[in-house]
């Protein structure tokens, strides 16, 4: 009985939902392995041997890791899986991406999004948007996870002892290529890690109006989100989608601004420490979830709020 | 190029699941179905590449009891050529689905799958990875914008961080997310339409697909419901709260 965790990273640095992930396997019986699949990610692959719990890395270094396309890693860690009871890896969108591609290679259901380790068959994961928690035990003779990385704190990023192995190298499927890729540059803490969060919904009116979200969010050292409604409308970018289908978020405070609270955004933010809900309508179901809630125009309540917290 | 392309009946997403009351599983009684959102996405790409000359027949496949009949229908009255349901009263859960897809393209040879990217009931989202990995196809998940070339698509991809673009071979299998564009509504004519557009029935048997779950539901339950909250009346008390109460600032 051991695990191996799949590590997310850019080939430079470990991502922390990594470490939520080895939280998770941390809970099952048996070693806690790590597999760094990249390129010239040696830097990676010490970075999770320091990880608390890690007993030992397994890195692939090749050019066709560099990107962790799933038609090149899904065979790599199908290969690697036999001497495993569980493969697990955290549920981000490479995450989701390749771990299901594992499991049907190796003829087994994925336990998606977990959110409790009940035992080593058994474990907990949100359905229907979160508003039914199933307890579920996986069949297969390797359980095949993705893990909610709100619900495991990370494990501490020193304190490991962990030995890093290099191993072989799988040829390149040749079914896709890396182009590139446009990602948001902001120097405001990412959603994902963020303590503080302020979320704009429909209600902000325009791309151009987002800056009074931005404007509390510098106030607050906070990052950035947005309902659906906002990123269809074209306000923000994709990324900064919070929600059952975006990202699932967990701050310590999570202001909701002109967001009515639709099920479909209250899945992904509803187990914050403290939501703060800022709407001009009384009646939005955002006030069922929210510890304070402000009823009043956003545009002057919002300022108004920047000016409070400046005393 | 033959388009394939998945849909599932499944929870209205306005609607909000509620476990029965002895923990067996969800209260679906007397709910609202409807086709899954991402996979109204994954139908009106496929119609769009047909509008565009870039692909030929479009055929929807539903897995699950007859009612999904109702789901196909609606896939055919947007603009799906013809439907194939596979049909079965147990439970399919994704690898099985995957299975029974796979079993389907074999059959029917398409160029490209189009799936959504997970259904709003199980939230799984796996089906089209599987799917991919079954039948050693690239795929391009969770698609915000994709181009038919030669030979191969161009795939932009909703990722943690902004927008991923990839260049997959064809055959491949792609899953819709939500900006991948806005599905059109239903005309009447079209629902008549669809009517007359052929739909066959197989079932798991004929296409040699042991759907036995592998996952067992031991209980569902609710979650912990938030404690109701306060109204604060002004933004000095909002501060207040939040500096002295609830002690995050």
């Amino acid at each position: 009985m051991s695990s191996l965790v799949i590590a997310e990273h850019n080939n430079q640095t470990l991502n922390v939902a990594t470490l939520n992930a080895v939280a998770a396997a941390a809970k099952l019986a048996g070693d806690v392995h790590v597999l760094v699949a990249g390129h010239n990610c040696g830097a990676v692959a010490q970075a999770a041997a320091h990880a608390a719990g890690v007993s030992k890395v397994l890195c692939a270094d090749a050019p066709h890791y560099a990107h962790a396309l799933a038609e090149n890693v899904a065979p790599l860690v199908v290969g690697l899986a036999g001497a495993y009871s569980h493969v697990l890896v955290a549920a981000t969108t490479s995450g989701k991406n390749v771990m299901p591609r594992i499991a049907a290679l190796l003829d087994v259901a994925q336990l998606s999004e977990i959110i409790e380790v009940k035992s080593d068959d058994t474990f907990v994961r949100p359905i229907y948007a979160g508003n039914v928690l199933a307890t579920v035990q996986s069949l297969d003779g390797i359980k095949a996870i993705t893990v909610r990385t709100t619900a495991f704190d990370p494990v501490a990023t020193t304190g490991g002892t962990g030995t890093v192995e290099a191993i072989a190298a799988g040829p390149d499927a040749g079914l896709s290529q890396f182009v590139g890729e446009e990602l948001t540059k902001s120097s405001r803490p990412e959603l994902a890690a963020a303590s503080i969060i302020v979320s704009g919904g429909r209600g902000v009116g325009s791309s151009e109006n987002f800056a009074i979200i931005e404007a509390l969010a510098d106030k607050l050292g906070a990052a950035v989100g947005a309902s659906r409604a906002a990123v269809d409308a074209g306000y923000v970018p994709n990324d900064y989608q919070v929600g059952q289908t975006g990202k699932v978020v967990a701050p310590q405070l999570y202001v909701a601004i002109g967001i009515s609270g639709a099920i479909q955004h209250l899945a992904g933010m509803k187990d914050s420490k403290v939501i703060v809900a800022i709407n001009k309508d009384e009646e939005a179901p955002i006030f069922q979830v929210a510890d304070y809630g402000l009823v009043g125009d956003l545009f002057k309540e919002v300022p108004a709020l920047v000016e409070a917290l400046s005393k | 190029m033959k388009i394939l392309v998945a849909v599932k009946r499944a929870i209205d997403y306005n609607v909000k699941a509620r476990p029965k009351s002895d923990g067996s599983g969800v209260d679906l009684a007397n709910v609202k179905m409807s086709m899954n959102p991402f996979d109204e996405i994954a139908v009106e790409e496929a119609i769009r590449l047909q509008e565009a000359g870039k692909a030929g027949e479009i055929v929807a496949v539903s897995v699950g009891p007859a009612a999904c009949q109702e789901t196909l229908r609606t896939a055919m009255a947007m603009g799906a050529d013809r439907g194939i349901l596979v049909q079965t009263d147990d439970e399919v859960q994704p690898l099985a689905v995957a299975k029974l897809l796979k079993a389907l393209v074999d059959k029917e040879q398409p160029g490209l799958v189009i799936l959504g990217k997970q259904a709003i009931d199980d939230d799984s989202n796996q089906t089209g990875q599987m799917l991919a990995g079954l039948l050693g196809w690239g795929q391009g998940t969770f698609a915000a914008k994709v181009e038919i070339g030669d030979g191969t698509a161009s795939v932009k991809r909703e990722v943690d961080g902004g927008i991923q673009t990839l260049t997959v071979k064809l055959p491949l299998v792609v899953t819709a997310d939500l900006r991948l564009n806005e599905p059109r509504y239903v005309k009447l004519p079209n629902i008549m339409k669809a009517k007359k557009k052929p739909l066959d029935t197989v079932t798991p048997a004929d296409l040699g697909v042991d759907i036995t779950p592998r996952i067992k539901l031991v209980k569902v339950s609710e979650p912990p419901a938030r404690a109701g909250g306060v109204k604060v009346a002004d933004v000095n008390e909002l501060v207040a709260k939040l500096r002295n109460e609830a002690k995050v600032i």
